[in-house]
């Protein structure tokens, strides 16, 4: 053994508080913003209950999802019997259009082929009016729970994307954001008039009103029509730029190439595939408007052209507050790169930009995107929390921006941390944090300048109310 | 309209006066049943977490290490290495050709690093179907670092929760005897109190005041030198049935340590465990100490609990939670803030417990074991009630439904054992009780 511990992220095999989620995570929220549809988990029962109280935690709203519940005697003679014995106890349940069924580390280990596994069920119950079943191979060991996502969001459009003559409709595929920056993308779309399939939409299936009579589906999701409509399409947008193509390298058993639903769709539909970045900042939510105006031939509607100027408005009003700041941020790759964007537009200096996705795209293609800014500064894959904790001191950071697990480095360093993304499993309204858009990224400097002032008024001898 | 239950489940729901039957427990859960229970890993992880010196390595895939780190609202006095979360984070490749030498450079820089007085290794569904040695694996770094590396095998495919109590039992039981360090007179052990939200800091106060020295706390604010210290003491008081009992046993077995199974939760069980243990020393003293503490609590916090109980009467309460034997505890606290007790359940309930709460509760109630949303949701509803206590999963349901809810998991940041407890589980009832926002929902 040649390991030396050395100090630095490099030197540790092991992950100290990771950044990174596994990916049937990803693959149950996908499956959540299905409409009619039920997540089942093809695995043990912990990954299922694990997921969920994660979910849970963050959403702040019931999340079923199903497991086969794999028991030993399971993982010795293959989980065929527990797979039918799941689906057939979930219609009976739930009464669902559709099953979602991801796969975990156990039975991607045995070797399951679920595939098969989904056409003998077919088979034998050809007799009766059967959900849709989906499947997304989605070992926990490969990538990450982005990788998850997008693989499900892939997996769902190639199950039901039909090849019919071209409609009018666009897709738009917007990543893993928060329910209320899909209704704001809705609102948008909207008001260029277009006719559109948005998925996954889990707008109202993870940020329901109260309700009176219990669901057991809560409402919502893309209607599965819908997924079907996404084959004829006239053009897909799709948001980022790592998406899940980071780590098709790392992977041993090449059985699988990933693509994206977008790039899926080009080349088999024959739709054309538009990639954008996460529309945070001017500059990333110009270009998503830019595409919108090309694609509807129609000007933009006033009130965002509003926005966008309140936007500019308050970068003038608050630049004082940012200027030459030092920012360490992290998390989901795009989300890390559209928020890093925006930073530079703001004069925020981001010193560590780290996330837990294990490819290694995100230096060369944030290098590429900010035309060498982001050259001198780590950016860094495959990173774990204790990896920026220790690294943090000698950044003097002014202000972390990600996900609520980074709390514990921004409370030891004494300086504020500004939620982003997912989980934010310490703060309320999750599902409320905007990011994209003019109006999210409003919503984020106001939250990013506030938290500053925030700090500079505690830390005041004089306790100032005036600025 | 709720669709039918699952077929295979109905000798796990019983309706109290109603049957003489017995209900059905410890059963897998069924395939494709959205279970609110956890894996045996889980199991074995909760109950060992809150030893606080302790290195705790997952060997898995990253999901099982992350979605546990620091989860729990056990607390430390000194040391916090439990709070991290580490992980082999076996890749593909490593479930190809194995997973040993990760897990080795693994164990070897974190000991390094963090310096622990011993260190618990997890196995995981995937190690379990790889075959790594994880024994050997243990022994060989235990060795080479001198600190006691403790294998705890709970693959989570093999079993419930509650078979990783017993793992992680057997795991503390390897280092319960390792030290021999004189205590005084009166020693106890506290097994099964996990310091959530300093819960534990309470009972010491109130071990303290009568004389008692508790030597180790198993595991709630726990240390490596305590527990293998643990076989000096007297007595084992247990809490919480389900989680230490088999630790208890053991060292029963092996040293001659007699345990006492107790509740804290509720004034009448808090009251009986002090009084318990008093007995048991068969010390005059000691007991007119206990009686000393049980009066002047009774005296400060029963003209409380009067007024909330006033003012919640004829509430209704479903409980739904871990283990059988706090449901317990829950039903009688819930009794004496007036609150009726309609529907009540766990995950990983025993016959005996069940057989208690049958006879407990009034005509009608809903005894229900390892349930699921579905049902929670339309027993609820049938039985109207007002509040649901349970964890972090039932909350969302309680909410959309517009009851109120009290959390009664690890995970809560309020104490609610002991007197003190009491109240705040009375405050948080009533709160949760009477918050006008249900106007609107109801
Ligand atoms: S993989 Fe196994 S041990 Fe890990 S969470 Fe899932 S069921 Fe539990
Ligand atoms: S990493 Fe694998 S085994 Fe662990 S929770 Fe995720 S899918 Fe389950």
């Amino acid at each position: 053994m040649d390991i030396a511990v050395k100090e630095g992220p490099e030197s540790f095999s092991s992950l100290r508080n990771a950044c990174k989620l596994c990916s049937p995570l990803g693959a149950s929220v996908v499956f959540k913003g299905i409409e009619g549809c039920i997540p089942m988990i093809h695995g043990s029962q912990g990954c299922a209950t694990y997921i969920r109280r994660y979910l849970i935690s963050h959403y702040k709203e019931p999340v079923d999802i199903a497991s086969s519940n794999f028991s030993e005697e399971t993982t010795i003679f293959g989980g065929h019997k527990n797979f039918n014995n799941g689906l057939d106890n979930i219609i009976k349940q739930y009464h669902p259009g559709v099953i979602g069924i991801s796969s975990a580390c156990l039975s991607e280990t045995i070797g399951e082929d679920i595939n098969m596994l989904i056409k003998e069920y077919e088979a034998s119950n050809k007799d009766t009016d059967l959900p849709v079943l989906i499947h997304a191979s989605t070992p926990g060991y490969q990538g990450t729970h982005i990788d998850g996502f997008h693989d499900t969001v892939t997996a769902s459009v190639a199950v039901l994307a039909e090849e019919n003559q071209s409609g009018t409709h666009i897709n738009i595929f917007p990543g893993f954001v928060s329910p209320e920056d899909i209704r704001h993308l809705k609102d948008i779309l909207d008001s260029f008039g277009f006719d559109y399939v948005l998925f996954p939409d889990y707008s109202d299936s993870l940020d329901n009103p109260n309700w009176s009579e219990y669901h057991l589906i809560p409402p919502g999701g893309t209607p599965v029509a819908d997924l079907r409509r996404t084959g004829s399409a006239s053009a897909s947008i799709e948001f980022g730029y790592v998406l899940n193509e980071g780590t098709t390298n790392s992977r041993i058993k090449k059985n699988k190439q990933s693509f994206t639903a977008a790039k899926w769709l080009e080349k088999n539909r024959n739709v054309s595939a538009n990639r954008l970045g996460l529309p945070i900042g001017i500059r990333e939510t110009d270009r998503f408007f830019e595409l919108l105006k090309k694609l509807s031939g129609k000007e933009t509607d006033r009130k965002y052209t509003m926005e966008r100027g309140r936007l500019i408005d308050s970068y003038v009003d608050g630049h004082k507050y940012l200027f030459g700041k030092r920012a360490i941020v992290y998390g989901d790759e795009d989300l890390v790169i559209g928020t890093v964007l925006f930073l530079l537009e703001i004069g925020i200096e981001p010193v560590l930009i780290a996330s837990g996705g294990v490819g290694e795209s995100l230096k060369p293609i944030l290098d590429r995107l900010t035309e060498g800014k982001t050259k001198d500064i780590p950016v860094m894959n495959n990173m774990d929390f204790e990896s920026i904790n220790e690294k943090s001191d000698a950044l003097k950071p002014d202000i972390l921006i990600g996900s609520s697990k980074g709390y514990y480095v921004a409370r030891r360093l004494g300086i504020p941390i500004v939620r982003t993304g997912f989980p934010v499993h310490d703060r309320f309204g999750a599902q409320r944090l905007q990011h994209v858009g003019y109006k999210g990224t409003q919503q984020l400097f106001d939250r990013i300048v506030n938290a500053l002032i925030e700090h500079k008024q505690e830390d005041s001898a004089v306790g100032y109310k005036y600025m | 309209m709720m669709s039918e239950f699952l077929t295979g489940r109905e000798k796990q729901i019983v309706r109290s006066g109603t049957t003489s039957e017995a209900i059905l427990c410890a059963k897998p859960s069924l395939a494709g049943s959205v279970s609110q229970r956890a894996c045996v890993f889980c199991g074995s992880r909760v109950v060992l977490y809150p030893i606080s010196d302790a290195l705790h390595l997952i060997h898995g895939p990253i999901g099982c290490a992350v979605y546990t780190w620091d989860i729990r609202g056990a607390l430390s006095s000194g040391p916090e290495l439990h709070r991290n979360s580490f992980s082999t984070d076996l890749q593909e490749k490593d479930v190809v050709f194995g997973g040993e030498k990760k897990l080795y450079a693994s164990l070897i820089e974190l000991i390094d690093r963090y310096k622990p007085k011993a260190a618990f290794v997890y196995s995981t569904c995937l190690v379990g179907v790889i075959g790594d040695d994880l024994e050997a694996v243990c022994k060989k770094v235990g060795l080479e670092k001198s600190i006691p590396v403790i294998p705890v095998q709970a693959p989570g495919f093999n079993g419930t929760k509650k078979d990783g109590y017993k793992v992680a039992c057997e795991a503390l039981a390897t280092l319960v005897g390792t030290s021999d360090r004189e205590i005084p007179k009166f020693s106890i052990n506290i097994l099964g109190d996990f310091n959530i939200a300093g819960e534990l800091w309470l009972l010491l106060d109130y071990y303290r005041r009568m004389g008692i020295h508790v030597n180790a706390t198993i595991t709630g604010d726990g240390r490596v030198d305590a527990i293998r210290n643990a076989h000096k003491a007297s007595l084992n008081v247990v809490q919480c049935s389900g989680s230490m009992m088999y630790l208890a046993k053991l060292m029963q077995e092996k040293y001659g340590v007699p345990f006492m199974r107790v509740s804290y939760f509720g004034l009448e069980d808090m009251s009986e465990a002090l009084y318990g243990v008093a007995k048991f020393f068969k010390d005059k003293d000691l007991m007119i100490k206990a009686s000393e503490i049980v009066k002047e609590e009774f005296l400060r916090i029963m003209p409380v609990i009067k007024e909330y109980k006033e003012k919640l009467q004829g509430k209704k309460a479903a409980i739904y939670v871990g283990g059988s034997f706090k449901a317990i505890s829950l039903i009688k606290a819930l009794r004496l803030i007036g609150v009726q007790t309609v529907v009540v359940g766990s995950q990983t309930g025993t016959s005996e417990d069940y057989e208690l709460i049958q006879q407990l509760c009034d005509e009608g109630t809903i005894i229900v074991d390892d349930s699921n949303p579905i049902e929670l949701s339309t027993f609820v509803k049938e039985k109207k009630a007002d509040i649901f206590i349970g964890g972090v999963k039932e909350r969302p349901i309680a909410y959309k439904l517009g009851l109120g809810f009290c959390d009664h998991n690890h995970e809560r940041k309020e104490a609610l054992a002991g007197y003190e407890g009491m109240l705040n589980f009375a405050k948080e009832i009533y709160a949760t009780a009477m918050s006008p926002v249900w106007q609107f929902t109801r």
